[in-house]
């Protein structure tokens, strides 16, 4: 007796381990966030502080439109290569250099593509000489103008060696070759400080190449005279220089430069958090349903507890401690396998970024304090309803025979349809944006309050749906069997659906709503746009893809092209607004491409002080034709245009349209994106080769014909989903869990009748397809459900999104699909172990009577 | 043994010098001590002794839900012992069949389904006369839509009885079926048995500890210390009562 006790509790803490296993992965997400996060801030902390250890102050212009990190990329400011002397003419300064640093400089590899980067710059700069920080390791200092040096890495990223001649874009010219004079380093024998890449040319190439002027420079760097402090020397020059410049100390850039990257790392940190808290939800239904499971299995023991004079309180808190010490083991485990798995996220997101040496792993109090909190609370909050239940039990259960009466589920019921209506309002709120600043906060909760609200809801809806499903295994005694036993304990069953339908519901959610944005995206080009040929391409840095201009003039001689235009596009300031300016470089194109209609004045062609509106933005502005605005381009000086025309809004259309002449202030004079519209009768696979022949000097661009050019624009949703996918994918596993802990637990519950069973002539093989039968049955249930909330809320948000341009709401049949049968796959997964286990009772120890 | 064979044949279940241990060494506790008993086709026996005395260890090695140490036993002209799992689930679900004292329905079937349970599970189809003729035996007619939990413990058992008997088996095994109901109760399922032997040819073994149950067979054999002792034919309550008074009483049993 003692010995089978002692065999069931132990059984039992394999079980409660099992489900503390989904707390564990959810602790592990929160812990991994906090440890990545703090690893790869210190690491650009350590990165940035020695980058910019040789300078004590740092003069730099101010930029022409302030740009929130939201808006785009900054564009890089100048300073007048004047100013060098006036600060080198600073009491107390030792030296000042004019430095050209920009992002954006590519090299093309020894394969002809560009090098692309993750995220790093790729600087082009003035080669200032060797420093403390700068090591020449072969060669020599660029002394031409056709000459550069690389740094170590990008010289192995791009295969090139000393004395090769290699290309060079940056936004603002295209390819040119140069020869590679020589290779540097930097101190330590690094490669790279961070996984920067950098190609450095002589002053006026770096001037002209890099800032478009002559005698600019984007930054003077200056070294203080012994015993000058940094912060007085920069008050000093910032006095001297007056308004218009901003002034720093290393100190200072240091710590701003690795506060911007911080910044998108605690995005990442979001993300993560996000998918802990998915994790979270679907582990507390686990447990949830563990402790509810094992609380009616000691249904006699806990009666006789309190038979015997314990009080309902003692009752709850032996449960309650006992989920305690499941958070705190989860949590522990927990905060160990984040500490490994923030450390290898850490690790490859160091070589991803080319080499970014970590600084050591660090376990910030952060992390330790929040895998504790979230796996106690989730734990002990998942215990607390099956405690309060194991309270209510009357001391009499204990003499009389061990019944699971069928609760009503009126309560829950209306539990669930009250809560369901919060979840349903909160999302109406969050996405017809009347929520104001939180929305995000209020579409999240109203995503929660439904996913509470329809697992409260799950046991009305599972007896019907659950027979209906399983009359598919009806046919045979075992299927029955399981059918019928799927279809016994509603809330069990619908707890360990609910588990999965979170994951389902979610990717079901996100691919309807990607799936709808491709749909529309390419329903509209395919429409709207008439061009038969399309040149764009993916970037391969954080500026989009753009290409020589004079392939445009090239590709409208060719024959059988009626026009080449080519698209450009700046984030600038109209009349001090942020606005993004567009361009054409045949303005025609507006019409006789995107198909803009004019509703006031002419749009088919514009003067070098003229410019267009669209509709909207004309309302908007209370700009009319013959108004004169201002604008001011990423870079240049502001200019003040006549409005000469305004086009209907459409999802096509810019905001404003400026001539082609304005494209020289662009931060990239170059176009992105062109179309050539075909003449009548030319055909497609004659025009494709010549102008991918233009095309041989713009690495970074492709020519494709539309249905290319759609996949192109939507390759990167594709990506998107799949990553989603990827990560969602976990809170399926946990689900799986969820279901092999029911069935086990139910195979435990279960044991004599499954020894019944097996008494009058049920076989092994049979035993074990009907607890399959039960577990797929459970499964689809709950892919069913998912799917079903999960179209709801994708359908929602594609309706919530219908003014930005996603109209067709396209549900992806294919893939819910697979996820059934995925679900049914899960299920047959899920059921292995319970079935083997079930298989393997013995007959004689399950109906002996004790 | 030309004897032993012919008697061989007759006999529904028989034990061959059993023997069942349980531990090894020190701990070494043996239930059963080299225990032949033949269990004659048609009649009704009961197996009782004092509690320790391995009745139901006797009862679960003959149906072979539990293994021999030492010794073989038949079922029919079925070899039980040696048996692998597939073997042993064919025998239950073709030559025996069961009886508890815990009732032992599947609660998410109903009545019928529940007495149909071991035709469907191998796949037969019961013969519609004698299924008829079982379930008007049981007087269970009006019930068959019922499930376990809308029925009484004499309701219950009585289906568990019908399950057992509607597959026709070589030998039921009943273990206990009285020990959960009322005397009133009990008094229905045994007579009930007994009919089914009486009318029907049935074999059932059952083993119990009640007197009154075990004079509702046609024979009673007594174990004490996993040992044959005794043996009454046709008994009656009072018979057994003595029988049991003796076995009681140590001097009496080496005696």
């Amino acid at each position: 007796m003692l010995r089978a006790t002692l065999k069931s509790l132990l059984a039992r803490k394999v079980r409660l381990l099992l489900s503390g296993l989904a707390v564990v992965l959810g602790v592990m997400f929160v812990s991994g966030a906090f440890v990545l996060t703090d690893t790869l801030g210190r690491s650009f902390d350590a990165v940035f502080a020695d980058a910019y250890e040789g300078i004590d102050v740092n003069v730099a212009g101010k930029p022409k439109v302030a740009l929130s990190e939201m808006q785009g990329e900054p564009v890089p400011t100048t300073v007048p290569a004047a100013t060098v002397q006036r600060v080198d003419a600073v009491a107390g300064v030792a030296e000042a250099t004019g430095v050209v640093t920009t992002d954006g400089a590519q090299l093309i590899g020894s394969n002809g593509k560009v090098v692309t980067s993750f995220g790093p710059p790729q600087l082009g700069s003035n080669w200032q000489g060797e420093s403390d920080l700068v090591k020449l390791r072969e060669g020599r200092a660029p002394g031409a103008d056709d000459e550069i040096v690389v740094n170590a890495a990008l010289a192995q990223a791009g295969k090139v060696k000393v004395g090769d001649r290699v290309g060079v874009q940056t936004p603002l010219a295209p390819k040119q070759t140069f020869t590679l004079v020589g290779v540097f380093g930097y101190s330590g024998d690094r490669d790279s400080i961070g996984g920067v890449n950098e190609i450095a040319f002589t002053t006026p190439v770096a001037q002209r190449l890099l800032l478009g002027e002559r005698d600019v420079f984007t930054n003077i760097t200056v070294r203080a005279a012994d015993g000058v402090s940094d912060t007085r020397l920069r008050d000093d020059v910032a006095r001297t220089l007056g308004d218009g410049f901003e002034v720093k100390t290393g100190a200072q850039l240091s710590a701003d430069a690795s506060a911007s990257l911080k910044e998108g790392l605690s995005f990442f940190n979001k993300i993560l958090l996000g998918f802990a808290a998915v994790a979270l939800l679907v582990g507390t239904f686990l447990i949830l349903n563990t402790f509810s499971i094992i609380v009616a299995q000691r249904t006699r023991e806990l009666a006789l507890m309190r038979a015997i004079g314990a009080s309902g309180r003692q009752i709850i808190g032996s449960v309650v401690l006992e989920a305690v010490a499941i958070g705190l083991i989860a949590s522990v485990l927990g905060l160990g396998a984040g500490i490994g798995i923030g450390a290898l996220l850490a690790y490859v997101f160091g070589n991803l970024a080319g080499g970014l040496t970590l600084a050591g792993i660090g376990v910030p109090a952060s992390a330790v304090i929040g895998s504790f909190a979230v796996g106690l609370v989730i734990t002990v909050v998942a215990a607390l309803l099956p405690a309060l239940r194991a309270a209510r039990i009357p001391p009499i259960a204990a003499m009389q025979d061990v019944a699971n009466p069928d609760r009503p589920l009126t309560r829950v019921t209306v539990t669930g349809g009250v809560i369901t209506g919060i979840g349903a309002v909160l999302l109406f709120l969050g996405l017809s944006g009347t929520a104001g600043g939180s929305t995000l906060a209020v579409i999240l909760g109203g995503v929660l309050f439904a996913f509470i609200g329809v697992a409260l809801l799950t046991p009305l809806i599972s007896r019907p749906v659950v027979s209906l499903l399983g009359a598919i295994f009806a046919w045979s005694v075992p299927g029955k069997l399981g059918r019928l036993n799927s279809g016994r304990n509603p809330r069990r069953t619908a707890i360990t659906a609910a588990a999965l339908m979170v994951g389902i519901a979610l990717v079901t959610g996100v691919t309807v709503i990607l799936d709808s944005a491709k749909g529309s995206i390419g329903a509209l080009a395919r429409d709207n746009i008439k061009a038969e040929l399309v040149i764009s391409g993916a970037s391969a840095g954080p500026r989009p893809a753009s290409f020589d201009p004079a392939v445009l003039e090239k590709a409208a001689a060719l024959p059988g092209v009626q026009l080449a235009d080519g698209e450009y596009g700046d984030m600038g300031m109209v009349d001090g607004k942020v606005t993004w300016l567009a361009a054409s470089s045949d303005v025609t194109a507006l019409q006789r491409i995107f198909g803009a209609k004019a509703t006031a004045g002419d749009i088919s062609r514009l003067g070098p002080d003229q410019m267009l509106f669209s509709s909207d933005t004309a309302k908007s502005r209370n700009v009319s034709v013959g108004s004169t605005v201002t604008v001011q381009a990423s870079r240049g000086e502001p200019r003040t245009y006549t409005v000469s025309g305004i086009y209907e809004s459409s999802e096509l259309t810019s905001p404003v349209q400026l001539p082609p002449q304005a494209v020289k202030d662009f931060a990239i004079p170059k176009p992105n994106q062109g179309f050539i519209q075909l003449a009548p009768g030319a055909r497609v696979a004659d025009v494709q080769p010549q102008l991918e022949t233009l095309l041989a000097d713009s690495p970074e661009v492709s020519v494709a014909d539309r249905d290319a050019f759609v996949a192109q624009q939507t390759g990167s949703l594709d990506s998107l989903l799949t990553m989603i996918q990827i990560l969602l994918a976990l809170a399926i596993v946990i689900a799986v869990l969820g279901i092999v802990n029911t069935l086990a637990l139910s195979v435990l519950e279960r044991t004599r009748e499954l020894g019944l069973l097996r008494a009058i002539g049920l076989r092994r093989a049979q035993t074990m397809r009907m607890i399959t039968v039960e577990a797929v049955v459970i499964s689809i249930f709950g892919a069913l459900l998912g799917i079903v909330v999960g179209v709801g809320l994708g359908a929602a948000v594609v309706r919530a999104l219908k003014d930005e341009g996603i109209t067709d709401l396209i549900l992806p049949w294919g893939q819910m699909g697979l996820f059934l049968l995925l679900a049914a796959i899960i299920g047959v997964v899920a059921a292995v172990l319970p079935a083997v286990r079930a298989a393997r009772i013995n007959v004689l120890g399950a109906i002996a009577h004790d | 043994m030309t004897a032993t064979v012919g008697r061989h044949s007759q006999a529904a279940a028989r034990a061959n010098d059993v023997w069942k241990v349980y531990g090894t060494g020190e701990a070494q506790v043996a239930a059963l001590r080299g225990v032949s008993a033949e269990f004659e086709r048609g009649r009704f026996t009961a197996i009782m002794g004092p509690s320790g005395s391995g009745k139901s260890t006797l009862m679960h090695c003959l149906a072979g839900l539990d293994s021999v140490s030492k010794g073989t036993v038949q079922i029919g002209d079925t070899t039980v012992t040696g048996l692998g799992d597939s073997g042993l689930t064919k025998l239950r679900r073709d030559k025996v069949g069961f009886i508890f004292q815990q009732f032992n329905l599947l609660p998410t079937l109903t009545a019928q389904e529940n007495i149909l349970l071991p035709m469907s599970i191998a796949g037969r189809k019961p013969d519609p006369a004698w299924y008829d003729t079982v379930i008007d035996t049981v007087g269970l007619r009006d019930r068959l839509g019922h499930r376990p939990s809308q029925l009484s413990g004499g309701q219950q058992q009585r289906v568990a009885c019908a399950r057992a008997l509607v597959a026709r088996p070589e030998v039921i095994f009943a273990d206990e079926p009285t020990g959960n109901l009322d005397s009133r109760s009990g008094a229905e399922v045994l007579n009930f048995l007994r009919n089914s032997v009486r009318e029907h040819g049935q074999t059932i073994v059952m083993v119990t500890h009640d007197p009154t149950a075990a004079a509702y067979a046609d024979r009673v054999v007594f174990l004490a210390d996993g040992q044959i002792v005794s043996e009454l034919i046709e008994p009656t309550a009072d018979t057994v009562l003595d029988t049991m008074k003796k076995l009681d009483t140590p001097v009496e049993v080496a005696g």
